[in-house]
């Protein structure tokens, strides 16, 4: 074992603090990803809600909406309840 | 002792005494969900939320699953938490209660100890409890109503001290001390209040060096509960080792701080010892039978025979120091355990006091006794026979047998 690992005399009660789940990348764990069709898409941002990553951002300024592939595990909750059916699950190498 | 300040004589049963000593704790959150014979801690304690005697946030939860979720979902955020249970109630919060205890979260729960299906029988033993021995939780025992109060104000204490930081049982036999009503001597509720004080916080450092007390607070968010796999999880249940060797010196201080105020103590707050300092036979009890065999000692003792008492007070962390110290010049030992370890050999509580007194040299002899099953009443007529054969063991240097089943028809 590395002798960089903390003994149990110095890791943090219970595991808190020593990683913010920020730099903890689970967007790497998907298989497949969603693709969004721009002209189906009405941006009525049920998929903003529904993501339970938080991993697609609605961006007011810019009338935009965002996936943030690093946090988007692929689970597809936001194709299943898309209202246009604007949003499909795609391997990475069908996307367009 | 005396007691430093005025308390107040009420009649309360071992419940009610639970639910008046949550209310004068403070209590940020109570969630629980209702079962026999936990039920009057529930009911009494919601009925002061509704008079609006206290300033509780009382969650009815759905199910004892999650009625400890919440319970450490509260505790996370630094809420002063409380719930109560007992059998079924008690296993259906065994996942949780890992999770509690590796939290770090200072819940205190009282169990009015309960047998366990199947055949389903709603009174007083130990079974359920005893089920949770590995769970993490610190595990105190008490005699009578009256300790039962106290027992409570003193566990805020405890689980709340920031180098022990782990949830607390606090157990009171069912029906035996749950339902019965006992004179029961209360502090005010200001001496309550100061007593304990508000629940301190360990600190810790967030990604950014900061140094920020260890609750759930959107101004310095935290991870809690993270996954430690190989590398890691090893050394947080070590971790926790070090909170229950904590809480051994702990338990002690509060006792006596304790007794201060209220005149009270109960042994040193790990064991109760009655008698021993001479006796060559002795029994080790949990829980409200120890008052029983305290009348028969004293019987025994105008007889000229030696007999003592040691009641556990403080089973998790197990006072294992404490019960050598005790223990070592008695002769003959019964365990008595009123719950069962199926397929194992004698009671738990026989198991680590056996296990405890290995070491010494010369040990006495002990033998397990497993009685009172499913509420079984065990009368002091009974409970004497018990130091009869130990009188006999110690004559004949003869055992016939380890482990007895105590009040069984055979």
């Amino acid at each position: 074992m590395s002798s960089k690992e903390k003994t149990w005399k110095e890791v943090s009660i219970a595991g808190v603090c020593s990683k913010s789940s920020i730099g903890f990348m689970t967007g790497d764990w998907k298989t497949y990803m969603p693709v969004r069709d721009l002209e189906k898409c009405t941006i009525c941002l049920t998929c903003v809600m529904f993501c339970p990553e938080g991993a697609i951002k609605w961006r007011p300024n810019m009338g935009k909406i965002e996936f943030d592939f690093s946090f988007c595990k692929g689970c597809g909750i936001c194709a299943n309840e898309c209202p246009t059916k604007a949003i499909t699950m795609k391997l990475p190498d069908e996307e367009e | 002792m005396k007691s430093q300040v005025k308390q107040e004589t009420m009649a309360l049963n071992g419940d009610e005494a639970v639910a008046f000593a949550v209310k004068q704790c403070d209590v940020d959150v109570v969630a629980a969900y209702p079962i026999t014979p936990q039920t009057i801690i529930v009911e009494k304690f919601s009925e002061y939320v509704a008079n609006g005697e206290v300033q509780t946030e009382f969650v009815c939860t759905e199910s004892e699953h999650s009625a400890m979720t919440a319970c450490l979902a509260a505790s996370a955020t630094g809420a002063r938490t409380f719930t109560a249970s007992a059998s079924a109630g008690l296993a259906l919060m065994h996942e949780m209660l890992f999770v509690t205890s590796g939290s770090r979260a200072p819940v205190v729960m009282a169990v009015a100890n309960r047998a366990l299906s199947s055949p389903l029988n709603i009174h007083g033993d130990h079974s359920d409890s005893m089920a949770e021995r590995d769970s993490g939780w610190l595990h105190i025992y008490v005699e009578n109503a009256q300790e039962a109060y106290d027992s409570i104000i003193q566990a805020f204490k405890i689980a709340e001290d920031v180098g022990v930081s782990l949830p607390i049982i606090v157990g009171l036999d069912g029906f035996t001390i749950s339902h019965t009503l006992e004179r029961v001597d209360v502090l005010s509720e200001d001496e309550v209040k100061q007593f304990i004080g508000e629940r301190q916080l360990p600190m810790v450092t967030t990604q950014e060096g900061k140094t920020v007390p260890f609750k759930l607070d959107p101004q310095n968010p935290m991870t809690m509960g993270p996954n430690a796999l190989q590398n890691y999880y090893f050394e947080f249940k070590r971790q926790q080792e070090e909170g229950m060797k904590i809480a051994l010196k702990k338990i002690q201080e509060v006792n006596s701080e304790y007794a201060k105020i209220s005149g009270r103590s109960y042994g040193n707050g790990l064991i109760d010892a009655y008698q021993l300092d001479d006796a060559e036979i002795a029994i080790v009890v949990i829980g409200s039978t120890a008052g029983t065999l305290k009348v028969i000692v004293d019987q025994l003792r105008k007889e000229g025979i030696k007999a003592g008492v040691l009641r556990l007070r403080t089973f998790r962390p197990l006072p294992v120091e404490d019960l050598q110290n005790a223990l070592k010049n008695v002769k003959a030992i019964a365990v008595m355990d009123k719950s069962m370890v199926p397929g194992g050999f004698g009671g738990a509580v026989f198991s680590e006091v056996r296990n405890a007194l290995y070491d010494i040299k010369d040990h006495p002899t002990i033998v397990s006794y497993i009685f009172g099953l499913g509420g079984r009443d065990t009368s002091p007529r009974d409970l004497r026979k018990i130091f009869d054969e130990l009188t006999h063991i110690v004559k004949t240097g003869h055992v016939e047998k380890e482990v007895h089943y105590f009040g069984l028809r055979e």
